[in-house]
């Protein structure tokens, strides 16, 4: 039987912290996701291919995976605009995957020179120039950094030659279809409008004060959690809305209302409506919720 | 007409009819009786409409509120400006003291007058969310629009709605040299530059 080929990974960096290499590394069965690949280059992990050979433009590549944010000229590897090498790589490549939020929407790099850097495909929300060639191969993943496991779940969907559902920013629905705010582990509070009153507390939802874009970022961090432990929301610090073409964000650790009403209202969920419930809910006041969930000293 | 068309007109003028007596006559002095001869029905006939004087009380709260949160919410829809706003919303609130006064007067003298006819059922804004919605959305608006001055909610509903519920009530005591359309536009200012940003 003949041997089944592997596709090939070649993972090119442009501008980057390197976070979602790092954040990639810490997967639990990385050695076993990359056993269906074959790396021909990593910025990190042995490879078969050095950066020299990737910037001779002489490195096969089936699956390209773009970390960093994107600028035309002015930012080379060894003497070659990074711009010209991933896009030698991009023609080449059967899909492409951006990682992280730079990689996709510009990030945080883009505040650098927000009229020169951007995603390789979107510029925030904005279809960039290069949109159009590559589309069809395009798989979105957002995230400052991404989860380890939403790029395992893309890999082994590939590897196995399965179709990935995508939205209209390429992202897959499977991780993005989700706000963070599912699987919340304070949605009663949420529910019932109860504040979180500090940072690191267990009980009240941080969406009123304290900054939280749960109910409006799409992502999967309370269904497939960091380090198969937790997430930011659980452990009383805000969802920073990483995932999102917006990000980042000013004033991350304090919600922004006027006259004490949310100026961003839940995804999808219309003022009036959301008034409306608000209005109702903060009439009852619930025993239970003004309640510590739990008590060690006593 | 179908019958279920006919059974909401119907409520709505044992509603009407209510809110009138109430507000005429106050909550204790009314009874189902007086409401059920005011509408020439058999009081058996009313309760199968509401089930008790309380819920009668409550379902007029609803009523009003939702009649001023529906007038105040075209404020809200259109292109004006906050100061145009102010003047709008003060306008048909004093309007509707002039025209259907049982509908401001059912909101001061039962409603706030008899709390434990709401207690159980009116709770909080339960039954007023039609028109506070409404305030809470202007205020919204003109705050992101940086015409009103961001702050606590409540300090400026209270200035607004206070203010207009206090000089209604002073029209109902008869204390008011004026009518009350005379006051719109001095009022409407000081609502403002207490608001403006």
């Amino acid at each position: 039987m003949p041997k089944k080929s592997k596709v090939k990974l070649l993972w090119l960096q442009a501008i980057t912290c390197n976070g979602n290499t790092h954040s990639f590394l810490n997967h639990p069965d990385l050695f076993s996701i990359l056993s269906h690949f074959e790396v021909v280059h990593h910025p990190t992990l042995e490879s078969v291919y050095t950066m020299q050979d990737v910037i001779a433009g002489t490195v096969p590549c089936d699956l390209l995976i773009l970390e960093g944010s994107f600028i035309q000229s002015g930012f080379l590897k060894g003497g070659v605009e990074v711009s010209q090498l991933i896009e030698t790589y991009a023609k080449r490549a059967k899909y492409i995957v951006s990682v992280g939020t730079c990689a996709t929407f510009g990030g945080i790099f883009k505040q650098k020179d927000p009229e020169n850097i951007s995603g390789f495909a979107f510029d925030l929300e904005e279809k960039t120039s290069r949109y159009k060639m590559y589309a069809t191969k395009l798989i979105s993943l957002p995230g400052c950094p991404i989860h380890p496991k939403w790029l395992s779940y893309v890999l082994l969907m590939i590897a196995n030659k399965n179709k990935i559902a995508i939205d209209t920013l390429h992202r897959p629905v499977e991780l993005y279809g989700y706000t963070v705010h599912t699987g919340c582990t304070r949605n009663e509070y949420f529910e019932w409008k109860i504040d979180a009153k500090n940072f690191g507390l267990k009980e009240g939802c941080l969406f009123y004060e304290q900054g939280c874009q749960g109910p409006y970022t799409r992502g999967s961090c309370n269904k497939i959690l960091w380090n198969d432990t937790s997430s930011k929301t659980r452990v009383g610090t805000p969802c920073f809305g990483c995932t999102e073409p917006t990000f980042p964000q000013k004033s991350l650790f304090r919600t922004k209302t006027n006259m004490g009403i949310p100026a961003k209202m839940p995804l999808g969920v219309p003022r009036r409506a959301y008034l409306t419930l608000t209005g109702v809910v903060k009439s009852f006041k619930i025993k239970r919720f003004s309640e510590k969930l739990m008590e060690y000293d006593r | 007409m179908k019958i279920a068309e006919k059974k909401a007109l119907k409520r709505e003028s044992i509603i009407q009819t209510a809110l009138q007596l109430f507000s005429t006559n106050g909550f204790h002095k009314t009874t189902i009786p007086d409401i059920a001869t005011k509408l020439q029905m058999s009081v058996g006939n009313l309760y199968n409409y509401f089930s008790s004087k309380d819920i009668l009380a409550q379902e007029i709260i609803k009523y009003t509120s939702e009649a001023l949160g529906e007038k105040i919410r075209m404020v809200n829809m259109s292109e004006a400006t906050a100061e145009d706003k102010i003047h709008q919303i003060v306008t048909i609130y004093f309007t509707m003291a002039e025209e259907k006064p049982e509908m401001i007067e059912y909101f001061l003298r039962v409603y706030l007058s008899n709390r434990e006819v709401f207690s159980d059922g009116c709770e909080g804004m339960v039954c007023v969310s039609g028109f506070i919605t409404e305030i809470m959305i202007f205020f919204d608006d003109c705050v992101a629009s940086e015409e009103l001055r961001n702050q606590d909610f409540f300090s400026a509903f209270g200035l607004f709605m206070g203010y207009l519920g206090g000089m209604v009530f002073l029209k109902g005591e008869h204390v008011l040299p004026k009518e009350i359309a005379f006051y719109i536009d001095d009022i409407s200012r000081n609502i403002y530059n207490a608001l403006k940003a």
